[in-house]
């Protein structure tokens, strides 16, 4: 270990809690998004649980719709859409670029207290009595019908989404005006273009999730009826508005996951990215096309065909970009030196598991077939093979790859390869069945269904035993390499990229002197020391 | 680059003030559009339900005292002027001529509320704030309110955007004072002034929006 780093600057509750060092708040946000991670998958367990059987006999209708909405609202807002960037972004993109830090650290630290404050507002209603509403919140359920803690759990949604904003304008700050010498933009690693893409739709949605949940509160409170026919509002605008920001975060968890996975492809197969221009625009067309799809949501909300059949097409396209990146992966793998580390474990199961996932996209963007598998399970499948097959394969391939950087020590490579394998394994077995399930028409959202179900459901929960061991292992293993891990030195990987040529864990300031950057990204040709 | 590296305000992490003035004008400006995409949802409400109900929305924007709102919106104008002079006292170190305007724009933002709060008093007594209590002529009733909604929802939010506003506005003043604000580092001053001309730009789109529905008939 090097002698002084980021670690033993410092020690004690103050140097953490008032630190400005983008690595630390980093490493604020990771335990945060894991407390969290491990909050919702509980809720997830009990879930899985009620639907062992056919009947609802484990929990109440009441407690179940309570169970599955804070479960999407907790991993949604808490953890998937802070996670690779304000973990993974927050510790890498001033590293990637050669920089001593984000743009504005106390702002950085400033949205990892917002994200706190907001996440103890939702913690809260969660605690006092739950929440129903969906993690949609779809009125005038949410403002006329729902009992629950509607206000503190909205509260915390608006509170949190200040965080991701300020995250954002950090980091595209950062990218423009931090760069070393020499880092222009078609230099920097392609993490750095998703999660410029990211912070796009960050600083675009998030403002309009904001005043839409004002919109509610208001309706709620004080009976402004935006949204309340009763009160001359229209429930169809609350979708609106909800799917313009929710749509595109979808995209804010997964293009992170997607730079993670090019960093993977180049490291583990010790090649420059194919088409490294075209996986970079396809991170900007992303997130563009993304802002234009919202309503592909609402085909069965009374929206009109023509709008539906714009909607539709537009959908279809977004799969353009996505699939350019899938083949330039792959063909970036194409006569590659590939090696089986852990992080290439999970760069290819987030390529085959992602495939399946925007391929189902595809059944959802067609109107007709949309109309047929709406509202059932099909949908909770297609979705979790985004959110969790991409999204969550990709953070715990990024986590696995720069964990030496982060701690300076390696994880026992054997443990965290099964771990990997079982993670797969129990992923695809509690989400495919849920294909099958939607598209016999299982709906989602009900605590009981008919027996002919039950054997598919039956996978599914225990798939979901095996999935939640799995997301444990790491928990463990990692841990444990922070006292007992054998020293990692500065690039255990023999990887290229600024955030090598620095000791690990990297000094506060990053790196002794601003380094000048005279060599295209993934240049493995040529290999420095 | 290298004559500011030892000035007091410069932030460890940037190279020189340029770099660091670079930035924080560029934060503030993707600030501002989060906040065009905030009030963003707002107009686009707006826009779908005056193109619905022109007619109850016609009929209580009449409700409004155009008078009262004529003067407010002159007087957030001037506002801006005094702020883009207080801008250029900093930028060419004029200390006491940037406290003065920095003043006068506080004053003037206050001005602003209070109107607003009188504007706010008689809506109240008129029983125009929605919810049980609500009176307007029968045939719009429904979709009156939800202008009145709309109006206190938008209005709202403008005015804590002004309330924030004069709390800048008051470290601003405190750093001219304690001399902070020099020639050389002038941007506080100058990304509070892109915030406050942005918050008078809402006004003069809200003014015409709220204030003067179907005016020119009669």
């Amino acid at each position: 270990m090097p002698p002084r780093h980021y670690l033993n600057n410092g020690y004690g509750v103050k140097s953490w809690l008032l630190t400005r060092d983008h690595k630390r708040i980093a490493l604020l946000y990771l335990a945060s998004v894991t407390f969290f991670f491990f909050l919702g998958g509980a809720m997830a367990v009990l879930i899985r649980l009620e639907l062992a059987t056919p009947a609802g006999d484990f929990v109440t209708d009441e407690t179940y719709n309570k169970l599955f909405t804070m479960h999407g609202v907790m991993m949604v807002f808490f953890f998937l859409i802070p996670a690779i960037p304000a973990v993974l972004g927050n510790f890498l993109v001033p590293l990637m670029i050669g920089a001593k830090d984000l743009a504005f650290p106390k702002l950085n630290l400033a949205s990892w207290y917002i994200y706190v404050i907001g996440a103890s507002f939702t913690t809260y209603s969660l605690v006092t009595g739950g929440l129903d509403t969906g993690w949609t919140f779809y009125t005038p359920f949410s403002t006329v019908a729902s009992n629950s803690n509607v206000i503190s759990a909205a509260l915390g949604i608006f509170i949190t989404g200040f965080s991701s904003i300020l995250t954002g304008l950090n980091f595209i700050v950062t990218t423009h005006r931090m760069r070393a010498p020499g880092m222009t933009w078609f230099r920097m690693p392609l993490f750095m273009w998703s999660m410029y893409a990211t912070s796009l739709i960050m600083v675009l949605g998030t403002p309009v999730i904001a005043i839409t949940i004002i919109l509610v509160a208001s309706e709620r409170l004080f009976h402004f009826g935006f949204f309340d026919p009763t009160l001359g509002g229209d429930p169809v605008l609350f979708q609106h508005l909800f799917w313009f920001y929710s749509h595109p975060a979808v995209y804010i968890m997964i293009l992170p996951a997607m730079g993670v996975i090019s960093e993977l492809v180049a490291a583990f197969c010790r090649k420059q990215v194919f088409g490294y221009k075209f996986v970079a625009f396809a991170s900007i067309g992303i997130a563009v096309l993304g802002f234009l799809v919202w309503g592909h949501h609402m085909f069965v909300a009374g929206i009109s065909v023509y709008a539906a059949l714009i909607f539709s097409i537009l959908s279809f396209l977004v799969a353009v970009p996505s699939a350019v990146k899938v083949f330039n992966w792959t063909a970036t793998m194409y006569k590659g030196s590939v090696s089986w580390q852990t992080p290439m474990l999970y760069a290819i199961g987030f390529i085959g598991l992602f495939t399946i996932g925007g391929l189902t996209g595809l059944f959802l963007a067609a109107v007709g077939l949309d109309v047929h598998v709406t509202d059932t399970y099909f949908i909770v499948a297609h979705f979790h093979y985004i959110m969790v097959g991409g999204t969550i394969m990709g953070y715990l391939g990024g986590l696995h790859y720069w964990w030496p950087k982060i701690s300076g020590r390696l994880y026992n490579e054997y443990l965290a390869k099964i771990a990997a394998a079982i993670i797969f394994f129990g992923f695809n077995l509690t989400f495919f069945p849920q294909f099958i399930l939607g598209y016999l028409g299982m709906p989602r959202r009900y605590h009981a269904y008919p027996p002919e179900f039950q054997v598919l459901n039956v996978l599914s929960s225990a798939g979901a035993s095996i999935l939640g061991v799995g997301y444990l292992l790491p928990m463990i293993y990692l841990t444990y390499s922070l006292r007992y891990g054998k020293i990692a030195g500065s690039n255990p990987w023999n990887a290229v990229g600024l955030e090598w040529n620095t000791t690990s864990p990297p000094p506060t300031e990053n790196f002794a002197e601003t380094p000048v950057v005279t060599w295209e990204a993934y240049d493995y040709s040529a290999p420095r020391a | 680059m290298s004559d500011t590296a030892e000035h007091p305000a410069l932030a460890h992490h940037f190279d020189s003030l340029a770099q660091q003035r670079e930035a924080t004008t560029l934060g503030m400006w993707v600030f501002l559009v989060t906040e065009v995409l905030f009030f963003g949802g707002l107009f686009a409400t707006y826009a779908i339900y005056r193109s619905w109900y022109p007619e109850a929305f016609a009929a209580a924007s009449h409700e409004l005292d155009v008078t009262l709102g004529t003067i407010n919106t002159v007087v957030l104008i001037t506002s801006s002027l005094t702020m883009a002079l207080a801008v250029h006292a900093a930028q060419l170190g004029q200390r006491k001529l940037l406290m003065t305007f920095l003043i006068i724009t506080m004053i003037l933002g206050a001005a602003f509320l209070g109107i607003k709060s009188v504007e706010y008093y008689h809506k109240f007594a008129e029983h125009h704030v929605p919810g049980p209590g609500f009176v307007f002529e029968k045939e719009h009733i429904r979709h009156a309110q939800l202008f009145f909604s709309l109006y206190f929802v938008m209005t709202g939010l403008h005015a804590l955007h002004m309330i924030i506003g004069i709390g800048i506005m008051l470290v601003m003043l405190y750093w001219a004072w304690n001399g902070t604000i020099t020639k050389e580092y002038a941007s506080p001053i100058e990304i509070s002034g892109l915030y406050w001309h942005f918050v008078d730009i809402v006004w003069i789109f809200l003014f015409p929006l709220l204030y003067l529905i179907g005016r020119h008939a009669h």
